[in-house]
C-alpha cells in the first residue's frame, strides 16, 4: 500500500462498505442499522448533532469497537485484517487524545511510525524523513524537542494531527482535528487536508464546525446514531438533510460561490438595516 | 537532565552506596574494615554485608520497574505494587508457602528461596487479577486504585491470620511483613539478579506499546499495538517483579511508587530509558534506606520498610503540596 500514491480519481471499489446492524456501548444503542458506501479518495465530513454518534462511527470504522454486522475496509472485513496492515492502511486520530507522560513532541510523532517497524528495530531514515515531513506540515517541527505536556492545547493538536500524518496511511479517520486550533491554522489544516485529497487520501473526520465541514467534498449527515444522508456538499438534498437533522434551526447560505451556515437566515440580517 | 546523564549518575550511586553499605554496621561507619586482616570481620563483609546490600539493590530496582511498569501499563502515575495490591498477594503467598511447610523468612536456602518466589510470584498475580477485576479495568483511576486498596487490606489480614495460626514463627514473619532488608543472602542475590534482568529485558521490549499507550489505549490499538498480548506480558512482569522482591525483603512500601516519579521529574524521554531509570532509582532509594536503616538507631536496627514508608509518605506529602500551590508533579 504505498502511500499518496493512488490517483484523484475515485475508483469503483469504496473505502468502507458499511453495514452495521448496531453498535453498543455500556448497554447502550448508539448505532443503529447503518448501511452505507464511503467512496475512495477525496474529503467526508461527519456531521450532526450533539450525541448523534459521529465519534462512535468514526470509532467503529478505526476498528475500535466491537459491532454488531459487518465493515470492509477496502473490500475485506476489518476483523480479517492484522493489527499492523490495518494500522499502515488507517490511521486514526481521537478527540482529546490522552499524553500526560513525558514524551518529546517529535517522539510522539514517531510512534505513527509504529505500524511500520520491527519489534526492537531503531527508527528507519524513512521514518525520520516521514516525522520531520508531517511536523513541517502541521507547523510544529519547532518544539520538536519540547515535552508533549508542556505545550498549548492548539500546538498539542498539531503535534497530534502530525502523528497521524507520519502514519502515511491512505486513509485518515480524524475526530475534531480542529479542537484548540485558532483560524490561521485551521485555513493550513484546510490545505492540508485538500492536498491529501489530491494525493489520493481519504479523509473522514468528524466536525462541529459546519462552516468547514461545508469545504469538505462531502457530507456524511447523522441523526440520532443512523445515517441520514450522504452526498455532495453543493447538492440540495444534503442541504435539506443538514437542516433537518439540526431540526430546521439553521440556515445554508451561498457567499460568493461558498457554502455557509448561520444560525440566522441573511435575509433578516437585511431587513434589520 | 538527559537520560543518560542520569544513567551515569544513578550509576556511580548504585556503586557509592554499596561501598557505604558494606562499611555501615551495627558499630556504625567503620572505614578500616576493607583492609582488616581480621578473617571474622572479612567474613561479616563478604558473607553479611555485601549480599545484603546487593539484595537491597536488587530488591529496590525490582519494586522500582515494577512501579514504572504498573504507572505505565495502567497510565496512572499512582499506580505501585503496593498500592494496588500485588505486594500483598505476594506476602500472603510467602506467608502461605512458610505456614504449609513451618519454616522461618529467615532460611537461608536457595531451593526454599525459590519456592517463596514461586508462591509470591502466584499470590502477586492472583491479587493483581483481583483488583483488575473488581476494578472492572483500569479506565478509572480512582476504582482501579480503591479496589487494590482493598485487596491489600483483605489480603494482608489473611496473611495476619496465618502469622497467628503459627505463634513460633510469628515475630520473624512480623518483622518480615514490615519489609526488612535483614534476612538477605548471597542465596537471595543470586535470585533477585536474573529475575531483575529477566524482567527489565522483558519490560524494555514492549517498552514503545507503553509509549503508544500514553496516547490512550484506543490510539495504542489504532496503532497496531496487540494490547492483549502486552497487558498478559507486563502484568506477569509485574507479578514477578514484586513477588520476588517481596520473597526477599517483605512488603517494602513506596519504592515502586517514588522511583519512576523522581526519575520523570528530571528528565524527559520514552519507557526504554524510564523503566531502565527507575530500575536503577529503586535500587538506589532501598539501599539508600537500607544504610540508614542499619546506621540511624546502631547497634539496634530498623525494619527498612519502616523507612520507606516515612519516606515515601513524605514523598507524596510533597507532592500533594506541591499540586495545591500550583507546581507540577
Amino acid at each position: 500500500m504505498s502511500p499518496h500514491a493512488a490517483p484523484a480519481e475515485a475508483p469503483a471499489a469504496p473505502v468502507f462498505d458499511i453495514a452495521l446492524q448496531q453498535v453498543q456501548l455500556q448497554g447502550h444503542t448508539i448505532l443503529h442499522a447503518i448501511q452505507t458506501r464511503l467512496p475512495r479518495g477525496g474529503w467526508t465530513a461527519i456531521v450532526g448533532p450533539n450525541g448523534a454518534g459521529k465519534s462512535t462511527l468514526l470509532r467503529a470504522l478505526a476498528g475500535l469497537l466491537p459491532v454488531q454486522g459487518r465493515i470492509q475496509l477496502l473490500g475485506q472485513d476489518l476483523r480479517h485484517w492484522t493489527p499492523k496492515a490495518r494500522a499502515q492502511a488507517l490511521a486514526w486520530l481521537g478527540q482529546n487524545e490522552a499524553g500526560t507522560d513525558t514524551l518529546r513532541a517529535a517522539e510522539v510523532v514517531m510512534l505513527g511510525r509504529l505500524p511500520h517497524q520491527a519489534w526492537l528495530a531503531p527508527p528507519s531514515p524513512q521514518d525520520h524523513e516521514a516525522v520531520r515531513q508531517a511536523m513541517l506540515d502541521t507547523q510544529c517541527w519547532d518544539w520538536r524537542e519540547r515535552p508533549l505536556n508542556q505545550l498549548s492545547g492548539g500546538e498539542r493538536q498539531r503535534v497530534l494531527l502530525a502523528r497521524a500524518l507520519a502514519t502515511r496511511a491512505d486513509v485518515l479517520l480524524l475526530d475534531e482535528p480542529l479542537a484548540h486550533l485558532d483560524p490561521p491554522h485551521q485555513l493550513d489544516w484546510l490545505q492540508l487536508v485538500r492536498g491529501l485529497a489530491q494525493r489520493g487520501c481519504t479523509v473522514i473526520s468528524v466536525l462541529h464546525e459546519l462552516n468547514v465541514a461545508l469545504q469538505a467534498d462531502r457530507l456524511l449527515v447523522m441523526r440520532a446514531g443512523r445515517v441520514a444522508h450522504l452526498g455532495a456538499c453543493d447538492a440540495p438534498d444534503t442541504h435539506q438533510a443538514l437542516q433537518q437533522a439540526f431540526e430546521q434551526r439553521l440556515h445554508l447560505a451561498s457567499v460568493q460561490g461558498q457554502w455557509l451556515c448561520l444560525p440566522f437566515a441573511l435575509d433578516s440580517l437585511e431587513s434589520k438595516k | 537532565m538527559k537520560p543518560t546523564q542520569l544513567l551515569i549518575t544513578l550509576l556511580v550511586a548504585a556503586l557509592m552506596l554499596l561501598l557505604l553499605g558494606v562499611l555501615v554496621g551495627s558499630t556504625g561507619f567503620e572505614s578500616g574494615m576493607l583492609t582488616a586482616p581480621d578473617p571474622a570481620q572479612q567474613q561479616i563483609l563478604w558473607d553479611i554485608r555485601l549480599p545484603r546490600s546487593l539484595g537491597a539493590w536488587l530488591a529496590g530496582a525490582l519494586l522500582g520497574l515494577a512501579g514504572a511498569v504498573a504507572q505505565g501499563l495502567f497510565r496512572n502515575p499512582l499506580a505501585d505494587p503496593y498500592l494496588l495490591g500485588p505486594s500483598a498477594g505476594a506476602g500472603l503467598g510467602v506467608a502461605f508457602a512458610l505456614v504449609a511447610l513451618g519454616l522461618s523468612p529467615a532460611a537461608a536456602a536457595f531451593s526454599l528461596k525459590l519456592g517463596l518466589t514461586g508462591a509470591a510470584f502466584i499470590g502477586a498475580m492472583a491479587a493483581m487479577m483481583l483488583t483488575l477485576v473488581l476494578a472492572r479495568g483500569v479506565e478509572q483511576t480512582l476504582r482501579l486504585l480503591l479496589a487494590g486498596v482493598i485487596v491489600g487490606v483483605v489480603l494482608g489480614s489473611g496473611t495476619t491470620l496465618l502469622m497467628l495460626m503459627k505463634p513460633d514463627i510469628m515475630r520473624a514473619m512480623q518483622v518480615f511483613m514490615l519489609g526488612t532488608t535483614g534476612f538477605l543472602s548471597w542465596q537471595s542475590a543470586e535470585l533477585l539478579g536474573p529475575v531483575l534482568l529477566l524482567t527489565l529485558l522483558t519490560a524494555m521490549g514492549a517498552s514503545r506499546a507503553l509509549d503508544a499507550l500514553t496516547l490512550g489505549e484506543a490510539t495504542a490499538h489504532s496503532l497496531g499495538v496487540r494490547l492483549g498480548l502486552v497487558r498478559v506480558t507486563l502484568i506477569a512482569v509485574l507479578a514477578l517483579a514484586t513477588g520476588t522482591a517481596v520473597a526477599q525483603t517483605g512488603l517494602v512500601a513506596f519504592v515502586g511508587l517514588v522511583a519512576p516519579h523522581l526519575v520523570r521529574s528530571n528528565c524527559h524521554g520514552r519507557h526504554n530509558a524510564l523503566l531502565l531509570l527507575s530500575a536503577l532509582t529503586g535500587g538506589a532509594l532501598l539501599l539508600a534506606a537500607d544504610i540508614l536503616a542499619r546506621g540511624l538507631i546502631a547497634p539496634q536496627e530498623l525494619p527498612v520498610g519502616v523507612l520507606t514508608s516515612l519516606l515515601g509518605g513524605g514523598y507524596l506529602l510533597m507532592l500533594m503540596h506541591r499540586r495545591r500551590t500550583g507546581g507540577s508533579a
